[in-house]
């Protein structure tokens, strides 16, 4: 049963008077690919990335109670893995995050990724922009435990954190190209863990490679506290790397023509065509690529 | 569908409310985790934010008799009458017809198999499909077992 434009439209009008039943409709409306007229609105968007368990969340928790104490509200979309086998999924961010429903001032949604690849979900900057239209304009996104290579966080988030932790690999790690390269601020988490120490050395000693890196590898503890005012000065006072434009729009339309492709109404007989090997992976791009469905939004109005 | 598993009472166990969800994203479903304690009003916040459909509520403790009940109220006072609500744990005979009357649609214990949680929410669907409301809110008085 799809939701006509007006519907949207009208949910958004409710949510904007601060109806959070209407938003949370909203959201999932957008997550399915409902067109939605939203004009941006002031936001803040913080992504937060990393390998699995680093204590993204935990983290995220400890940043909210901040901004909570000081009277602000904080939205949180938080992306966990779809079963690749099922395609269910367990979306247990909130967990680490009891901070999130002791009042009102916290806005959380759980998204499962679909299979989705980057660390992300289709829309999820639509779904940024209806938040922020509704007075959420202080946004958190957590990717899914992702690795180097995954970094269309970029494409959506104003400032991009990447979380890491004690044991994780080693300077080679660091060496490699990816997200620690575009992440704007970097933390090494558990601290209070004795290790971290030569985590949070391996990073610097690979930073310290390129002449003018000045960007802070911070060492915190999302359990006992340690460090985390000083990340938050730190986060709250960069300001976005316009040089990361080129990386953002290119982010951006990957994962626009990729949620196309998937949402894609050829997509499953496609599959089942080449799981036959009655057609060859040209084929399907091709009779997909020629009937795509761009919706409402060829007018590039709503393309981020 | 959208699950939101959660844990209402002190109790801190939860390889209950872990086993339902594992038999739920294992059939194709999104489970939402709450994790422990969570009292009725975070419940229902979380519920309405998440925008789920389903609700299932897992409890060991005997905190059934009034949480369980808490919840359903406050799921129909929020304009969630929609949802439907199971729960799964140890709850005696004697307690069942209470809660059936509060508005839960199934009750899975101990013993029970885990995919029979995807054959009660198959048949909900298919019964909202035919028009036949199923929510915590509506005054059906049908329930899966
Ligand atoms: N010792 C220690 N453990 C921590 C710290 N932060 C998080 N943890 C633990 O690390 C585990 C994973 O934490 P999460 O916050 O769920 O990590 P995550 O990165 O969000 O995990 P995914 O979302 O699954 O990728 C949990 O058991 C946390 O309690 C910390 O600062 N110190
Ligand atoms: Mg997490």
């Amino acid at each position: 049963m799809a939701l006509e434009l007006s519907d949207t439209s009208n949910l958004l009008k409710s949510a904007r008077t601060g109806n959070r039943r209407s938003l949370a409709k909203l959201l999932t409306a957008i997550e399915r690919g409902q067109e939605s007229e939203i004009t941006s609105e002031e936001s803040w968007i913080l992504g937060v990335t990393g390998a699995p368990g680093v204590g993204k969340s935990t983290l995220i928790g400890r940043l909210i109670e901040h901004w909570q104490s000081n009277g602000e509200k904080v939205a949180i979309l938080a992306v966990d893995p779809s079963s690749p086998v099922s395609g269910g999924s367990f979306l247990a961010d909130r967990v680490r995050i009891p901070q999130a429903d002791i009042d009102d001032s916290i806005f959380f949604r759980s998204l499962a990724s679909k299979n989705f690849p980057g660390g992300i979900v289709p829309n999820i900057g639509k779904m940024c922009q209806a938040l922020s239209a509704c007075g959420w304009g202080r946004i958190v996104i957590e990717t899914v435990g992702s690795g180097q290579s995954e970094i269309s966080i970029v494409a959506f988030a104003d400032i991009v954190l990447l979380v890491d932790g004690p044991d994780r690999g080693d300077i080679i790690q660091a060496e490699k190209a990816g997200i620690l390269e575009i992440a704007d601020s970097i933390a090494i988490n558990k601290s209070d863990i004795p290790s971290s120490n030569s985590a949070i050395e391996d990073i610097r000693r690979s930073l310290e490679l390129s002449e003018g890196d000045n960007r802070t590898v911070h060492l915190v503890s999302a359990i006992n506290g340690d460090g985390i005012s000083e990340l938050i000065s730190d986060l709250e006072s960069i300001s976005p790397d316009p040089g990361r434009l080129g990386i953002r729009n290119r982010e951006k339309l990957i994962s626009y023509w990729v949620s196309l492709l998937l949402s894609h109404e050829e997509i499953d007989s496609q599959l089942v065509n080449l799981g036959n090997g009655s057609i060859t992976v040209r084929d399907a791009i091709y009779s997909m690529g020629s009937s795509m469905n761009f919706g409402g939004t060829a007018n590039g109005r709503n393309d981020d | 569908m959208r699950v939101v598993v959660a844990k209402p009472g002190l109790d801190g166990h939860d390889r209950g409310a872990k086993v339902i969800a594992r038999a739920l994203r294992d059939g194709g479903h999104d489970v939402i985790y709450t994790g422990l304690r969570k009292s009725p009003d975070e419940i229902v916040r979380i519920v309405s934010d998440e925008d789920a459909q389903v609700l299932g509520l897992s409890t060991l403790s005997g905190a059934h008799e009034s949480l369980i009940p808490i919840i359903c109220t406050g799921l129909r006072e929020s304009g969630l009458g929609d949802v439907i609500v199971f729960a799964g744990g140890i709850i005696p005979e004697r307690d069942r017809k209470a809660l059936y009357e509060s508005g839960v649609r199934a009750i899975f214990g101990p013993g029970t198999k885990t995919t029979s949680v995807l054959d009660f929410l198959n048949e909900a669907s298919d019964r909202l499909s035919a028009g036949n409301p199923v929510g915590v809110g509506s005054d059906t008085g049908w329930h899966w077992n």
